[in-house]
């Protein structure tokens, strides 16, 4: 990805450095990397819009998306219903429309649950290192040993889905990335001599880990947040499909994929529509990720 | 290299023994009462598919050992599954080391098809477009696989089945034939599920690979290699490929556990009796000791996987093996 982001050639007094280039502002930098390749961009107007379409639902979509409609089922797209209708009758627009509020809501819930739990403990397993280190460690190995969406798929299904669960399960399954996404920052800035001198200065090691190691690592976190919402949202489209994710009637993409498949031979849509809802989703988060990842530190293309 | 395989192996079994831990304290501490779940359903009198009275309850709470201590049931369990008694499943009445015995063949079979492509297909467009980078295959090719990576395995399916089955009739919409029995049959069957699965790994190591090709491009040693007058067919497959595999090796290991996750909703989509569906149908069935083994199973195919990766690794770079 975006490889025409190399520093651009240096003229040649600058190697001298007689002259040092004016350091232009963090911001206007980061901008001009994120905004300046066409991907982020556009992978940045469809978050922009996901997030404005599920904070104006009720104002966008046509139909209330439980109303059913006898007279009405397994429509084709018309100007009346864009997309077509459902089984029994609903809007699938409308549905689709209100499925962004749930997918944004456990996207960003299980997301920020486990960065605070996986953070901590990548902090914790970092600073003190030695077995508190090994046994973080391994307990992650563990987790990761099994494929999000088993793991995933037995924590719902023994509690039997429900939002709450879902979160519970898809957030539960993302600690071990972050976990070891922190622990890593953590190694490696704490090699710096800032933390170095904190500890001089008799800085307990929670003080140490919070103001100096945690703020230092931030940047690339948020990469590695913006690229979690992407596979949270996948994974609840995989639970909601198995039908032990959101519970119906509420609205969730995965679901609808799932109520549709058997209706392919009167309205694809049904299902096809909201599988492009979770495609252009996850594009977009996982492109914002790739941009503010590219714009702070490109040297961690690949690791993150 | 000895001590290093050891130490690994040591590092896997005790992986192996958490991943055992944790699945029994997900089945125990988890909302829903084990006997229940062992019984296969929710509540005494309850709707799952058989009933037990109070008394009855009372019975099996001892006979099933529940009375004793966490640590002591846990003991007890993991000594059965050394022994080969994964219990018998409550809705099926089979035995379900014989289920898997019978499942999971055709999981792996048609997974280890989908890792062969992926891996092949994956490695290959990576290098064409770090090889091209920049040219508009490049730019077609990446794009592609970031699209790829976001596609739902199961979405894909249906949509492969929508449009190759109902549309063009080419393919059966879905089933499970034995090669054996059907061999045109069976590859009829498989082309779907495979491809579908295949996809997402194609684009996530293709991205990969062409980040690391592109990183290594710009090691010194390739800059001495062209320096020294190599042709560059020799520093391209000596140089660069060689370096740019280790971490891809890792990314392999990856998409093992990827295609076993993705074997419960491909099975679920084309009507494929493997492991993927057998352990959806359980959790519907409240038939957790299927789900249980399953997971267990997955589990301990994906830390051998591992295994096998850090060995890997261990042969590939010498630094490695002696950190």
């Amino acid at each position: 990805m975006a490889d025409n982001l190399e520093p651009t050639p240096q003229p040649a007094d600058a190697i001298g450095a007689a002259v040092a280039p004016p350091r232009r502002s963090e911001w206007r930098r980061f901008a001009r990397v994120f905004f300046g390749r066409k991907l982020y961009l556009i992978g940045f107007i469809i978050v922009v819009i996901i997030i404005l379409t599920a904070i104006f639902a009720p104002l966008i979509a046509p139909y209330d998306p439980l109303v059913t409609d006898l007279y009405a089922t397994k429509q084709g797209p018309s100007s009346e219903h864009w997309l077509g209708t459902d089984q029994i009758g609903r809007d699938v627009l409308s549905r689709i429309i209100y499925g962004t509020q749930i997918s944004l809501i456990i996207g960003f819930s299980a997301v920020f649950a486990s960065a605070i739990v996986g953070m901590l403990l990548g902090l914790v397993a970092a600073h003190f290192g030695g077995w508190v280190f090994a046994v973080i460690m391994r307990i992650m190995d563990a987790l990761m040993a099994l494929p999000g969406i088993i793991l995933v798929l037995l924590i719902a299904g023994l509690a039997g889905g429900g939002i709450g669960v879902v979160i519970f399960a898809l957030g539960f399954g993302a600690i071990p990335g972050q976990c070891r996404m922190m622990c890593g920052l953590a190694l490696s800035v704490k090699q710096n001599d800032y933390v170095l001198a904190g500890r001089a200065m008799g800085m307990s090691n929670w003080r140490i880990m919070l103001t100096q190691i945690f703020p230092n690592a931030f940047p690339p976190l948020m990469v590695g947040i913006t690229m979690g919402i992407g596979g949270v949202v996948l994974g609840e489209a995989g639970l909601s499909f198995l039908g032990i994710g959101v519970m119906p009637p509420t609205p969730s993409w995965g679901g609808m994929v799932n109520d549709g498949q058997r209706y392919l031979l009167q309205n694809p849509l049904l299902s096809i529509a909201p599988g492009i809802a979770i495609m252009l989703l996850v594009f977009g988060f996982n492109m914002v990720g790739d941009g503010i990842r590219d714009a702070v530190d490109p040297k961690l293309r690949g690791v993150l | 290299m000895t001590a290093y395989i050891i130490r690994r192996v040591i590092i896997g079994i005790i992986v192996l023994l958490l991943v055992t831990m944790l699945v029994f304290l997900l089945v125990r501490l988890l909302p829903g009462d084990p006997l229940m779940v062992y019984m296969g359903q929710f509540s005494v009198g309850g709707s799952g598919t058989t009933r037990i009275t109070p008394e009855e309850y009372q019975f099996l709470y001892h006979q099933y050992g529940l009375d004793r201590s966490l640590p002591v049931q846990y003991i007890d369990w993991l000594g059965k599954i050394f022994h080969g008694d994964l219990g018998k499943s409550v809705t099926v009445g089979q035995d379900i080391g014989e289920l898997i015995a019978e499942r999971m063949p055709r999981t792996a079979y048609i997974g280890l098809i989908t890792f062969v492509i992926g891996a092949v297909g994956g490695t290959f467009v990576g290098i064409i477009c770090a090889l091209r980078r920049g040219s508009w295959m490049d730019n077609t090719l990446t794009t592609l696989a970031n699209i790829g990576m976001t596609i739902p395995v199961f979405w894909l399916g249906i949509l492969l089945m929508y449009l190759l089955s109902y549309k063009l009739g080419w393919l059966p919409t879905h089933g499970w034939t034995h090669p054996l029995d059907n061999f045109g049959k069976h590859i009829s069957q498989i082309i779907m599920p495979v491809l579908a699965m295949a996809v997402g790994s194609i684009a996530g190591l293709a991205r990969l690979v062409r980040s690391c090709m592109l990183e290594v491009m710009r090691a010194d040693y390739v800059r001495t290699a062209w320096a020294k007058g190599l042709q560059e067919r020799v520093i391209v497959v000596r140089h660069q490929i060689k370096n740019a595999m280790i971490p891809v090796v890792t990314a392999l290991g990856g998409a093992i556990g990827m295609i076993l996750g993705g074997s419960v909703f491909i099975e679920t989509v084309f009507g494929i009796p493997g492991m993927g569906r057998l352990m959806t149908t359980a959790i519907f069935d409240y038939d957790y000791q299927i789900v249980q083994a399953g997971v267990l199973l997955f589990g301990a195919i994906i830390i051998f996987s591992n295994l096998i990766v850090d060995i890997a690794w261990g042969w590939l770079d010498p630094r490695i093996r002696l950190a």
